[in-house]
């Protein structure tokens, strides 16, 4: 079938004439890609201008609009050897941009300032124990003056107006013990300079500023970092629709760009892209991303179908339907959004540091002050040294304590191919007891896989090179056991039954019982027998029944038995009937499992877990799963997930293994320790330097020294989480993760995962 | 101290020229690849088109 494919929705057009794409591209990771696809691009009629950018993997692409299109440029790529895809650039990337670009001008403002300042603050500290005249160090404090308080104005906004929306809203948060003192230190030097006094704070504060900056901008950088790659993910993975237009021609738009009311064609093999009604046609659909069940279930007109279940059989035409108006949606949005408002409470720890930091910090400073009038120090003196106190216990260590060790952890999840979705996951990952699984794509690969244990090696070649001309999702499990990748020629496929051809000369097919002249199916070879499915072949006469399981995670043994070695509990929820839930517990070891679970009763299970003390991380993958991900205190995706499933997920991993969940829980703990350490260190600078403060000892040297060292000392504390091993429980538990394979060892890698393997790669590449 | 009237400015006028500098890099968005910056030094096809 040719339909052409509609972009128009991608691209940009600013002037009449032009426009632009931007492209995400796959398998770009050296100089070479640069120059091939810049090169092999600017070749084209038309082009003008392409620009690879490496960092992001993503090209963009302008050029006249009547010399070329989009499409064009795609098919160029992809005869050069990259494939690439449509990217919609977001709006909140577009606000992230921004919001990144505006940390670093503070940050480079309050740079600027710091150094100037500390300029004249050296001289004037040299000058203080030698021959300074008064004129001088005058001057010197004007002209601090004059550098730090545009310079504060312009670098404390962030401060300043994240300080004022906690205070409107009656709470407090790190920024306003941060902005009280700056703003007191400031304000303090200005009138000591205007009296000709010996001390200002000006160093001081800017260069708070400046630390408390860089805190927030790597903290920044890591969730922009993140969010760029899940967003090439997401468009590598995007799923395009066949449309009928208004005079009922086909057209391939991307899935994303599908309105209500669409009519849209969904082809045997394909996913269905959005919610709809079946108008027309009947046939099987594979639900196992929607409910966890396994088995297709037969749908006909006049159904409800949901986004992410497989067509199985019979091409379906569907009305896309308006966004949670079905009922199952609407019943997941419901429970989502209770259990989001639930987890929403959750404190995290710099907050918790917070709360209880800023009013111990505001009582010891305005004690001090009161101390000494009681001491009968004059007024002035003791407003000084309570401003002393306020800028020494300004919290720029824990500021910086907790972002830092964030990247760091972030970072090391992202090699062990995890994404995170926002910093505090660590914090609650770390703090987990028990670990709630999914059945269905979580525990098991989301292909099945043929059980062929007991098939003559000749008849499963005959077999699964046939199946390699089916779409049916049964056929393509059983498709990958083919050595030979060559498909028969003159298959044809009977929708809804299955295919059939010749095969050296006698005739041969592959579908269900009843295509391959079973009348009924026997009890063995019932198509609901267990765990599997079967599909049937005969040649030459001869039927052959072949079982295609669902497949554990190779490591999944592994990993479940060295979480159980921490003591950690596991329990498995499954939408799945029982009679396959059973088995993939009992091969697990893992005695606590429900099957036949509703979403409504996965949050159920998961809040009992939570009442009763736990902290409890979910993983899953299905739309079912969604409400019990948003109501665990931390979950896990893995990256073939529903896109609601998805945008739930805390963090997302890739690949077959189920090894990531193990390695985000152990990264977590050494982050979270780290972090305890920092919050430590913190506090024991703060109880050498607050009494040295109190005492009004603390000249504007003081201050920025031991600012400074503290600072250096909690970020060196955080990188040291990049150094050692990646915490491995292989050598702890003595075993490979490779140790049990269930069935069929020998199905190639590159095929079962092909767009893990490239993700994998660009991965790596990103690093 | 008369040093000090051209010397001070002259730290200033610096530190601002590399300020300014900074706040350019960051308009014209040079900030937005550096891997690629780092590979695109590599390849010498320009010395052939010469």
């Amino acid at each position: 079938m040719i339909e052409a494919l509609d972009l128009s929705n991608f691209v940009e057009r600013s002037e009449p004439g032009r426009a632009h794409i931007t492209l995400a591209v796959e398998a770009v990771n050296c100089a070479g890609c640069i120059r091939k696809i810049e090169n092999g691009l600017q070749k084209l009629p038309g082009i003008i201008d392409v620009r690879l950018n490496f960092t992001q993997r993503r090209v963009a692409v302008e050029w006249h609009d009547r010399e070329t299109s989009a499409e064009r440029i795609i098919a160029a790529l992809k005869q050069i050897g990259y494939s690439a895809h449509p990217f919609a650039p977001e709006r909140i990337a577009a606000e992230d941009k921004h919001e990144t670009k505006g940390l670093l001008r503070c940050l480079a403002v309050a740079g600027f300032a710091a150094m100037n300042v500390m300029l004249l603050s050296v001289s004037l500290w040299a000058g203080n124990v030698s021959d300074m005249t008064q004129e001088t160090r005058d001057l010197f404090h004007w002209l601090s003056a004059l550098i730090a308080l545009p310079a504060a104005a312009y670098a404390g906004q962030p401060f300043f107006k994240s300080a004022w929306r906690a205070i409107r809203t009656r709470q407090l948060n790190m920024d306003v013990p941060i902005t009280v003192g700056v703003t007191l230190a400031l304000a303090l030097s200005l009138y000591e300079t205007a009296t000709h006094a010996i001390h200002a704070y000006f160093d001081s504060a800017i260069m708070l500023l400046f630390f408390l900056l860089c805190g927030r901008y790597l903290d920044q950088a890591m969730r922009q970092r993140t969010r760029r790659f899940a967003g090439n993910l997401a468009s590598f993975k995007a799923e395009f629709a066949h449309r009928f237009g208004p005079r009922g021609e086909l057209t391939r738009v991307p899935a994303s760009v599908l309105q209500s009311n669409d009519i849209i064609l969904v082809q045997p093999g394909e996913a269905v892209p959005a919610d709809g009604m079946i108008m027309s046609g009947r046939s099987e659909v594979d639900q196992s991303l929607v409910t966890g069940e396994t088995i297709p279930q037969p749908v006909v007109s006049g159904m409800t179908i949901y986004a992410g279940a497989i067509n199985c059989s019979g091409a379906l035409t569907i009305k896309v339907a308006a966004a949670g108006s079905s009922t199952l949606l609407q019943e997941i949005e419901r429970l989502l959004l209770r259990a989001t408002e639930a987890k929403s409470r959750t404190v995290r720890l710099a907050d918790r540091a917070a709360r209880l930091y800023a009013p111990v910090v505001h009582l010891t400073a305005a004690a001090t002050a009161l101390g000494w009038l009681l001491a009968g120090a004059s007024f002035h003196d003791a407003v000084v040294t309570a401003v002393a106190v306020l800028i020494i216990t300004c919290p720029c260590a824990i500021a910086l304590a907790i972002p830092t060790v964030q990247m760091v952890g972030a970072g090391r999840l992202f090699r062990a191919s995890i994404i995170l979705n926002s910093g505090d996951v660590i914090e609650r990952l770390a703090s987990v007891d028990t670990v709630v699984f999914d059945k269905t794509g979580t525990l098991t690969l989301p292909e099945g896989v043929a059980d062929v244990s007991s098939i003559d090696p000749d008849v499963l070649e005959r077999a699964a090179r046939l199946a390699l001309s089916s779409h049916h999702p049964l056929a393509t499990a059983l498709a990958r056991c083919a050595r030979e990748r060559i498909p028969y020629a003159g298959v044809v496929e009977e929708s809804g039954s299955g295919v059939h051809g010749n095969i050296e000369g006698q005739e041969a097919r592959l579908g269900s019982a009843l295509f391959c002249g079973l009348a009924e199916p026997s009890p063995q070879t019932n198509a609901t027998n267990g765990a599997a499915s079967t599909i049937f072949f005969t040649h030459a006469g001869h039927v052959t029944a072949i079982p295609i399981r669902q497949r554990l995670r190779p490591d999944a043994p592994t990993v479940v038995r060295a979480l159980m070695a921490r003591s950690f509990d596991l329990i498995i929820l499954s939408g799945d009937r029982s009679k396959a839930v059973e088995p993939a517990a009992k091969q697990l070891g893992i005695t606590q499992w429900h099957a036949g679970l509703s979403p409504a009763e996965k949050i159920a299970a998961i809040e009992n877990l939570k009442s009763g003390g736990r902290r409890v991380l979910m993983v899953g993958d299905g739309l079912n799963d969604a409400p019990a991900l948003a109501a665990a205190t931390v979950s896990l995706s893995p990256i073939t997930a529903a896109q609601l499933t998805q945008a739930r997920a805390d963090a997302l991993f890739l690949g077959e293994h189920l090894v990531p969940v193990w390695d985000a829980i152990a990264v977590s703990r050494r982050a979270r320790s780290l972090m305890q350490q920092n919050l430590g260190l913190a506090i024991v600078y703060n109880a050498l330097a607050v009494p040295i403060a109190v005492a009004g000892m603390v000249t504007p040297l003081i201050a920025a020294a031991a600012m400074s060292g503290s600072s250096i000392l909690v970020t060196l504390n955080a990188l040291r989480g990049r150094l050692g091993r990646r915490p491995d429980f292989v050598h702890e538990t003595g075993s490979s993760p490779q140790a049990k394979v269930p069935i069929a060892e020998d199905v190639p890698k590159d095929l079962v995962l092909k767009d893990v393997a490239v993700t994998r790669d660009q991965l790596e590449c990103v690093q | 101290m008369n040093v000090l009237i051209y010397l001070v400015p002259m730290a200033l006028l610096l530190g601002l020229t590399g300020l300014l500098g900074f706040m350019w890099t960051l308009r014209t968005n040079q900030y937005d690849d550096l891997d690629g910056a780092a590979l695109r030094i590599l390849p010498d096809d320009d010395i052939d088109a010469e």
